[in-house]
Order: C-alpha cells, then sequence, then structure tokens
C-alpha cells in the first residue's frame, strides 16, 4: 500500500540542447503525476474487491489443508464488511453520551504517535548522520562500525523495550525527568538510524573524483569540502534513507507503544480495540488505517522535502 | 627560493618580468607507481621549464605519463624523485596559495549548481565577497560566451558548453598558470576548432601560462608556442619542439586561417616525426590521433 520506493527517473541527453535554447520540457509531467495517483487508488480499489469477493464466495470457515488453516474465516467477525469499517469510523468510539466519534479518536492516537515518532527520527538522523561523518572520515571506523550497526538491527525490538523502559524510569537529572514517551522515542530512534547512517555514509562517499581532486585543487579543507560538495552530493540517497528511516520510527514508535504499554498512542488502542473485536469487529480495524495513513504521512513529508531540495537531485535525472 | 638559471626561453617576447620569469620548473622528476604487476615506470628523467606566459603542450601515445606530470605539477601527486617547483614555490605552496587554475578532460561541474555558481564556487570558497564575486562571475561568462546561460544547470548544457563553464571557472582567481588535461577530448571537432580559438583568445587576454595536456596533433600545434613529444613506457620527453608560426605572432592573431596555412602543415609534420621518432611509421606509437 505504501508505494513508497518507486519513483521514476528520465534521462535526458546531457548533449542535446544546442545554444540559446533551453532544454525541452518533458511532456505531461502532471499528467503522469495524475495517472500514478490513480493507479494507486486502483490498487486500492482492487485490494478491497479481492476481500469482499473471498468474503462472499469463500467458505465460512475459511480454506483449511490438513490441519492448517491457510485462508480465513469469511465470518462477519473475522472479515467485516469494507463499508462496515467505513461507517463505524463515524460513530462513537462507545456507547456513553460524551463519546467522540472513532475516527476522531484514531486521528488524535496517530498524531500523538507521529509526534514521538517524528522525536524518535530526529534523534536517528542526528546519530545517523553523525555515524555517517565518522565512517567517511577514518576508514578505520567505517570497518569498526559498520559491523555492529547491522548487528544492532538484529536485535528484536519486543526483546529490548521493557530494558529501555526500566533504564529510562531511573533517569533523573537535575529537573529533568525521563518521561515514559521518550522511551518509545528511543526505541523508535534506534530503528530509523539505521538506514539513515548506510545511506548518509554512501552518500557521503559518493562524490566523483573529479569533484574530489577539484576541491583539492582550491586547497579546501575538510569542512568546506563537507559543506560545499559532499551534503549536497550526499541528497540522493540520503532522501530515501530518511524515507526509510521515517518508516521506521513509525513502526518503531507503534511496537514500542505497544510493548511498553505507553497510553495515548495508536500502538494502545491497536491492542485495546483488538480486545474489543468479538463484539464490535469493524472497531478493530480502524487504528490498522490509522497507522497506515501514519506511515504515508511521515513518507509523504520526507518526498515535501525531496521537493524542496529538488535541485539537489539534478544527478539523477542528468549526468 | 633561489631562481632557477637557464631555463630555455622560446619566444622572444617572453613576459620580461624577471621575478617570475618561470612558471614551471620541473627538474629530474621519476615518478614509480606500485601496481599489483609490480613496479610502473610512468615517468622517467623528466625536465622541464615553462616560461611565465607561454603555452606548452605535453603530447604523447597513451601511458606516457603527460598526464600523471601534469598531476604532479598540480600536486594532486608526488613524484618519486626530482624536483618541481611552480613560480619559485614548491607545488604544494603553489596549490595553497592557488597559483594554477585547472580544468579537466570532462567539465566536472557541480550538477546541483547553475553556471553562475559553478564558476563562483572557487571565489565562495576563498572568501570572496559576494558583490565582488557576481562581478567576476558575470566577467568571466562573458568571456567564454555565456553570459545569458548564468542560471541554467549543467545538465541543461552541451558538452562544449560545460567545458566552456569549467574554464571559466578555472580562471576564476586570475591564475598566472593553467593546468589542462585533454580539455577538448571529449568535443565533436567543430566545437573543438571553437574551443581552440576561444582558448587562444584567452589565453592571450589573461598571459597566464598554459599547460595543456592532449593527444591530437593539430590542437598541439594550433594552441602552442612548444610542443612537448613525449615516448611511453617508460614516460621520458623524447623532443621539444618548438612552434614558429606565423613568424613572432601574438596568440591573438591566431585565427582559424593559420589551420590553412603552409607552416601550419609543416609543423603537424615536425611533431608527428617526432612523435615517431625516425621509427616506420606504421610501427609508431599507438593512439595519437594524427587528425
Amino acid at each position: 500500500m505504501i508505494k513508497a520506493g518507486v519513483r521514476e527517473t528520465t534521462a535526458t541527453d546531457a548533449a542535446a540542447p544546442a545554444p540559446g535554447r533551453r532544454a525541452p520540457r518533458r511532456p505531461g509531467r502532471a499528467g503522469r503525476e495524475l495517472g500514478r495517483w490513480a493507479w494507486g487508488l486502483a490498487g486500492i480499489l482492487v485490494i478491497a474487491l479481492i476481500w469482499e469477493s473471498y468474503k462472499l464466495l469463500g467458505p465460512a470457515d475459511g480454506v483449511v489443508l490438513g490441519e492448517l488453516r491457510v485462508l480465513p474465516r469469511t465470518t462477519d467477525l473475522a472479515m467485516p464488511h469494507i463499508w462496515d469499517m467505513g461507517t463505524r469510523l463515524a460513530e462513537p468510539v462507545t456507547r456513553a453520551d460524551d463519546a467522540l466519534p472513532l475516527w476522531s479518536v484514531v486521528a488524535l492516537a496517530a498524531l500523538t504517535t507521529l509526534g514521538i515518532a517524528a522525536a524518535g527520527w530526529l534523534v536517528g538522523v542526528v546519530v545517523g548522520i553523525g555515524l555517517a561523518l565518522v565512517m567517511q572520515r577514518w576508514r578505520l571506523a567505517e570497518w569498526g562500525l559498520l559491523p555492529w550497526i547491522v548487528i544492532s538491527q538484529t536485535v528484536p525490538l519486543i526483546a529490548f523495550a521493557p530494558v529501555v523502559k526500566s533504564w529510562g524510569s531511573r533517569v533523573e537529572i537535575g529537573s529533568f525527568e525521563w518521561q515514559d514517551w521518550m522511551s518509545v522515542a528511543l526505541i523508535a530512534s534506534y530503528l530509523a538510524f539505521f538506514p539513515i547512517a548506510i545511506g548518509a555514509l554512501k552518500g557521503l562517499q559518493s562524490p566523483d573524483r573529479i569533484h574530489e581532486e577539484l576541491m583539492q585543487t582550491y586547497a579546501a579543507g575538510y569542512w568546506s569540502t563537507l559543506v560545499k560538495l559532499r551534503f549536497p552530493a550526499s541528497v540522493p540517497y540520503l532522501l530515501p534513507a530518511l524515507r526509510l528511516g521515517a518508516a521506521n520510527a513509525v513502526i518503531g514508535a507503534v511496537v514500542a507503544e505497544v510493548s511498553t504499554g505507553l497510553q495515548g498512542g495508536i500502538g494502545r488502542i491497536l491492542i485495546q480495540f483488538a480486545g474489543q473485536a468479538s463484539g464490535d469487529p469493524a472497531k478493530a480495524w480502524a487504528p490498522i488505517f490509522g497507522a497506515i495513513v501514519l506511515g504515508l504521512v511521515a513518507a509523504g513529508s520526507i518526498a515535501l522535502l525531496g521537493v524542496i531540495l529538488k535541485n539537489y537531485r539534478r544527478t539523477e535525472e542528468a549526468a | 627560493m633561489s631562481e632557477p638559471q637557464g631555463f630555455r626561453p622560446a619566444q622572444p617576447a617572453a613576459v620580461p618580468t624577471p621575478a617570475a620569469a618561470t612558471a614551471v620548473e620541473v627538474r629530474g622528476v621519476d615518478k614509480r607507481f606500485e601496481t599489483r604487476s609490480g613496479q610502473v615506470q610512468a615517468l622517467d628523467a623528466i625536465d622541464l621549464t615553462v616560461a611565465a606566459g607561454e603555452f606548452v603542450s605535453l603530447i604523447g601515445p597513451s601511458g606516457c605519463g603527460k598526464s600523471t606530470l601534469m598531476r604532479l605539477i598540480a600536486d594532486l601527486d608526488d613524484p618519486s624523485s626530482g624536483t618541481l617547483t611552480v613560480f619559485g614555490k614548491s607545488t604544494r605552496q603553489a596549490r595553497l596559495d592557488q597559483e594554477y587554475g585547472i580544468a579537466f578532460q570532462s567539465a566536472g561541474l557541480l550538477p546541483w549548481r547553475t553556471v553562475a555558481a559553478n564558476v563562483a564556487l572557487p571565489l565562495e570558497l576563498h572568501g570572496v565577497a559576494s558583490g565582488a564575486r557576481a562581478n567576476r562571475v558575470a566577467e568571466l561568462l562573458d568571456m567564454v560566451g555565456l553570459a545569458d546561460f548564468a542560471d541554467r544547470y549543467p545538465d541543461q548544457l552541451s558538452g562544449g558548453m560545460q567545458q566552456r563553464v569549467a574554464i571559466a571557472r578555472s580562471l576564476a582567481e586570475q591564475p598566472r598558470l593553467l593546468l589542462m588535461d585533454e580539455p577538448f577530448g571529449a568535443l565533436d571537432e567543430m566545437t573543438r576548432e571553437k574551443m581552440q580559438s576561444d582558448l587562444v583568445r584567452i589565453s592571450a587576454e589573461t598571459g597566464a601560462a598554459v599547460v595543456f595536456v592532449t593527444h591530437s596533433i593539430p590542437e598541439a600545434v594550433f594552441l602552442s608556442d612548444r610542443v612537448v613529444v613525449m615516448s611511453p613506457r617508460p614516460g621520458r620527453i623524447r623532443e621539444i619542439v618548438p612552434m614558429r608560426l606565423g613568424a613572432d605572432a601574438k596568440r591573438a592573431a591566431r585565427t582559424d586561417e593559420l589551420r590553412e596555412e603552409r607552416a601550419f602543415f609543416d609543423m603537424v609534420t615536425a611533431v608527428r616525426e617526432a612523435l615517431h621518432g625516425g621509427a616506420p611509421v606504421g610501427t609508431g606509437p599507438r593512439g595519437v590521433e594524427t587528425r
């Protein structure tokens, strides 16, 4: 559903335009953009169609091969109608008189999680780029650090979420007190920093030899080379890394909310509503949709960043 | 630094400033590279002097070390033995003092910077104030005929235009020495001739010494005061051929008509013979364009 990784690059002939003439504009840019949205929507429709037709045609007890159920039951309990999920969003959460509509509760929870994920993402960006800078500067650091960075991602998230929480609860520096949401953000950053570190390292190492030597002939030092050459050159590598990092931060935040039992976020209501699914099956799907929208928003904000930095991505379009 | 004695004044019209009469001084330079298959002698006992304001081409087949020699002058590599000085300084000091401008075979523009910002890069790095920078950039783009393209990005330019931007960039800080490593190698013949004429004009306007690496004989003949003919394995200077085109013609007078004069063809022949070194032409060094 998140079609984030797909990007078309158009190669323009570098030697094409005659002097005095602007390079021809690629035709139908807006049209193609619209087409991509249409295809994305069509994909969602297809999934909805498959869902409903299986629910209509499939056996009530699902498809069972030997002992294994390979396809789920088609009862309203296991697979509510899509329109039921939709209408349930507009209804109040509980039967209490002052209950908010379900969608607004989900949206609020999603916003809370988004905030935590964003904090975690920022920490991940700082740590990831910091590590990449160290590894780019010293080859020895790359050899020493990179394996550990890779290994760090093999530690199961659920395993250390409670540990982080209990460590956090002991942190108290002056008036600063560790909050529970900080543990969640920290775990989110743990997932986010990995792709950013790898992508930033690749980006910082990406400048051509000719550009590095040019900076050398200008007697440019490490910092000016970094600012004028390495950072701009790393943008095409950094953007996909930041997007991956954002998606990871969201997943990390949701999982960490579940495993540390943090209130207020989408992870919490995911569990809470799933518990109510036997009585209200459509309700359990609301936080799932919320989480999907959350991921799209996170990836979308990076796409926005890409638009702002579009001049730094020109290498993608022409040599 | 003591002023080196006995350099060859190839041109009677050499710039009469004795303090900096020598742009590049190369004495007994060897360069060996360690490779997996053993040592490669890239340069062997190179002696060369380039006077201030002089245009010297290095020509020879692939692997003769002409680019290596230029890289040594630019302090992008260190010689294995021997000494190099640029305006009486060590090459390292000359690099730090920005004594030379450099242009490579590919333009090497930063794709995220506009034409103007690319030309401004060296000025920016060396802290030239933005007002002075803008003036200088406008002046340079005018010189290479790209004033209308200041706001374009490199990917919107043809190869020849990109190369002109690179030349403008190399001239940004008014260097007294210009190092060029086959800057027109990737261009088509017509663009190339146009660029050569431009370069003759520009180098006359700026009065900079030029060390120009090429493997085209007519290009070397058209541009140079002297042509240094090199031979490969190990890289050696085989002969230095002085160009005497149109008596003591000033560079500015080198128009395209020159390409059709008899003296031009005589010089091409002289360089070709030096390249082949008396050996039968069929078995001569390969990889040299004689067009």
